[in-house]
């Protein structure tokens, strides 16, 4: 998993910063060594240990969705297909090949089922193209073969997106992992879709520059896979979506053909941008080979502030007037109710950093040029919060451990709610009004069913929410002591029926997948639906890319 | 018993978090720029003390902060007012002008007479120059007691202070009485978050500006920095494609 340890620091003392250490002046450097360490785990990318889980570990896809039927029009991979990939890619280390050699099951297992164990799949090859020209071949072959593919990254999605159903060929990007090209002038970078996250980010780093995306599967995620899903993640409110910042793109058609649109400019209205067809379409139509993305300047300095407020209007409230106070600088704001802080509270047994519980809290985060000058104004700014009483009380990290802590809160949310036990999670938008009445109203609708409640013989522990406010983005999260039937039919299709009726969107920042795709209809019109499948009918018309999935 | 008047030294230093750098001159680490913040140590010599008011086993009569720095020290100055000390002191020093050790425990010497202190806690050392040694020094040139590395410290009494101290192989436990001098070790608390109301109340609170020659002190130099430089750094591993390639690797290096 992706942890943000910054890299440990030389003098010995450096090491022995007091707080929530347990050794005296061990050679560890990560602070908190507690439960919830300094991790930058945002929802998108946490495990979240789902009923499967526990109960039906390992189990295959196909069997947790019995609708689901292997479709006959795709070929079995047989040894002559297996030898074709061998030739074509030369080393050994490129192709796993479970068709001739049965002892490389375990070799393979990694590949078919995605790191939550939630789904597994049937594969027995996986290809691991170098370049742009393998990836053409291997698809054109699998096409005129009609042999299906699922392209897999960091396989670190939630949805089920990247790992195979039945005996889907695994055509894994890891490979493609080189760094082309950084202009330190503009910012520009030209990546290779397999390079992970983290990595492109600490290169950045260095130069003095930082990459739009940020979150929790970063240490695994790669950039293809991140675009290919149109990651959200924590940088979204600061620097847009990946629609924004990706400016050109290299991927590869199911019939060989290598769509190379690797544009360097921001500027370009020239024709329909079609690049932006593979930006969240989770590899249905082609496979991101290449992308062109403009960084933004790394912020030299960072500021968090955590507030506890009454009530989910004066919320709102403090939002408004973080824009209008921290305009340009506000990179981050969190919102969390009372109820999943108490669970990370009870998990982690960490004090509160403030003294009072309250509803809900904030976490605001600044990023800027100027330290001095983005402390004044956030000093300023929660002055006049505090003032106005739209905030209760708060606090203002004076250190970066302090600034780790805090944000530990936000972050250790999904982990302590795995710790619990399964979860039921929702990752939705809602216009940001009635963004919190979601909670609120299945919260009522799990406590009327009987089945929320302190003691054991209650099946829900918890309702909490939290989320990228800024975003409009929230996290509904069931809590459960155990796997219960009743839980999942008070909650579906509620809940999506509930955000259907709010013009919101069923996933923010998740992705439909295998997990979402029959719930499509509830966020996108019969119109739109038609005019995507139309697309994938274009672009693939032996539907041989991820299938199964999406839409 | 007479209350406690505790004074309580804090340095501004790199923050904690921070990789620093050495200068291209080498004569010592980058700090334009840095994120700086107290002493981790100092925290928890500011923590300790408001504790010992909340506690109310002793009255406390006075937690007075006191820094020597650059203009940007009354910034940790407030800090520690949020947390809870009464009022601070700010000794300017100019650029070039760092105190050593000694100089330090001389100017406390001095700050701790002028605030009629009867209890010093400060931090063990300071996470830039790893002295460890004002505290010593101090305890020296008062002539008070002195308890280094506490990681509890109880009042048990009239002037009777019993602290605790972690050494190798066990627990130490020492009894001193009134004036003494304390400095904190890393398991004597955990520092509390200065929150918004504190932040905003500590604005207010004195904050008193000196300057060295007030105490009689100048910042002249016993110890001269030669050389600065940075541990090599680390070597990078290679990669090898396969197995294969690995136990030739292996073989090459003559590992096999």
């Amino acid at each position: 998993m992706a942890c943000r340890h910054r890299s440990s620091t030389t003098t010995l003392a450096r090491l022995a910063k007091p707080a929530r250490l347990t050794p005296r002046l061990t050679t560890q450097p990560q602070v908190q060594s507690q439960v919830a360490p300094a991790v930058r785990c945002f929802s998108s990318s946490r495990p979240s240990q789902l009923k499967e889980t526990r109960c039906q570990q390992g189990k295959f896809t196909s069997e947790t969705y019995p609708g689901l039927k292997r479709d006959p029009r795709y070929g079995q991979v047989t040894k002559e297909h297996v030898d074709y990939f061998k030739g074509l890619l030369g080393t050994e280390s490129a192709v796993i090949d479970g068709v001739t050699n049965e002892n490389a099951t375990d070799d393979i297992e990694p590949f078919n089922s995605d790191w939550m164990r939630k789904y597994r799949g049937h594969c027995r090859l996986v290809l691991k193209p170098s370049s742009t020209e393998e990836v053409s071949k291997i698809l054109k072959y699998c096409n005129d073969n009609t042999l299906a593919v699922v392209p897999q990254g960091g396989n670190t999605g939630l949805v089920g997106g990247s790992v195979p159903v039945f005996d889907e060929i695994v055509l894994n990007m890891g490979r493609m992992n080189n760094i082309i090209e950084f202009d330190e002038v503009s910012g520009i970078l030209t990546v290779e879709a397999g390079a992970i996250l983290e990595v492109v980010d600490q290169f950045l780093a260095s130069k003095g520059y930082i990459f739009p995306l940020d979150l929790g599967a970063k240490g695994s995620c790669h950039i293809g896979g991140n675009l290919s899903t149109n990651a959200g993640g924590l940088r979204l409110l600061r620097y847009g979506s990946l629609h924004g910042t990706t400016l050109g793109i290299e991927a590869v058609l199911p019939d060989g053909t290598v769509v190379d649109d690797l544009c360097k400019l921001r500027k370009n209205n020239t024709g329909y941008d079609v690049k932006q067809l593979f930006i969240g379409s989770e590899g249905t139509i082609g496979v991101i080979t290449k992308a062109v993305i403009q960084c933004p300047q790394r912020p030299k300095a960072q500021n968090v502030a955590l507030f506890g407020l009454e009530s989910y209007e004066a919320a709102q409230q403090a939002f408004r007037e973080a824009k209008g106070h921290l305009s340009e600088i506000l990179s981050a704001f969190e919102l969390m109710d009372g109820a999943s802080q108490a669970l990370v509270r009870q998990v982690t047994k960490k004090n509160s950093p403030l003294e009072g519980e309250y509803p809900f809290y904030c976490l605001i985060e600044t990023s800027g040029s100027n330290s001095d000058h983005d402390g004044e104004k956030l000093q300023a700014f929660l002055e006049d919060v505090m003032e106005k009483g739209i905030v209760a009380d708060g606090t203002l990290a004076q250190d970066e451990t302090q600034v780790r802590a805090l944000w530990s809160w936000r972050e250790g949310i999904t982990e302590a709610l795995g710790h619990l036990g399964g979860v039921y999670k929702y990752d939705v938008s809602i216009p940001l009004a009635e963004m919190y009445q979601l909670v609120e109203d299945t919260k009522a609708r799990v406590e009327e069913a009987g089945l929320l409640g302190d003691t054991d013989e209650h099946p829900v522990r918890a309702v909490v929410g939290y989320g990228h406010m800024g975003d409009s983005n929230l996290h509904l999260n069931v809590s459960t002591r155990r796997y219960d039937e009743r839980v999942e039919k008070v909650l579906e299709p509620f809940v999506y029926e509930w955000i259907a009726k709010r013009q919101g969107s069923i996933s923010a920042e998740h992705g439909l997948g295998l997990a979402k795709k029959k719930y499509i209809g509830f966020s996108r019109t019969p119109t739109m639906v038609g005019l995507m499948k139309q697309l994938k009918d274009l672009y693939d018309p032996n539907a041989i890319l991820n299938p199964y999935k999406y839409i | 018993m007479s209350a406690l008047r505790i004074l309580v030294p804090v340095k501004r230093v790199i923050d904690y978090a921070v990789k620093p750098r050495v200068n291209k001159a080498q004569t010592g680490v980058e700090t334009a720029g840095v994120k700086h913040s107290m002493n981790p140590f100092d925290e928890l010599s500011v923590e300790e003390s408001v504790r010992i008011r909340e506690g109310k086993k002793t009255p406390v009569e006075d937690i007075c902060v006191i820094s020597a720095g650059p203009t940007k020290a009354q910034d940790i100055l407030r800090t520690a007012m949020a947390m809870g000390a009464d009022r601070a002191i700010h000794v300017e020093t100019k650029e070039g002008e760092d105190l050593e050790p000694l100089g330090v425990a001389k100017l406390l010497k001095a700050a701790a007479e002028q605030n009629k202190s009867n209890l010093v806690i400060l931090g063990k050392q300071s996470i830039d120059d790893d002295a460890g040694q004002t505290g010593q020094m101090l305890a020296g040139l008062l002539g008070w007691a002195q308890a280094t590395q506490a990681s509890k410290v109880e009042f048990i009494g009239g002037d009777s202070v019993q602290v605790t101290r972690e050494v190798d192989g066990g627990v130490e436990t020492l009894k001193a009485k009134l004036p003494m001098v304390i400095t904190t070790d890393l398991r004597l608390n955990e520092p509390r978050y200065a929150s918004l109301p504190n932040i905003m109340k500590a604005k207010k609170k004195p904050l008193e500006k000196k300057m060295l020659a007030d105490y009689g002190i100048t910042a002249e130099k016993r110890l001269k920095t030669i050389k600065v430089t940075e541990p090599p750094p680390r070597q990078g591993g290679g990669k090898v494609e396969d197995v294969d390639g690995l136990v030739s690797k292996l073989k090459e290096l003559g590992a096999l």
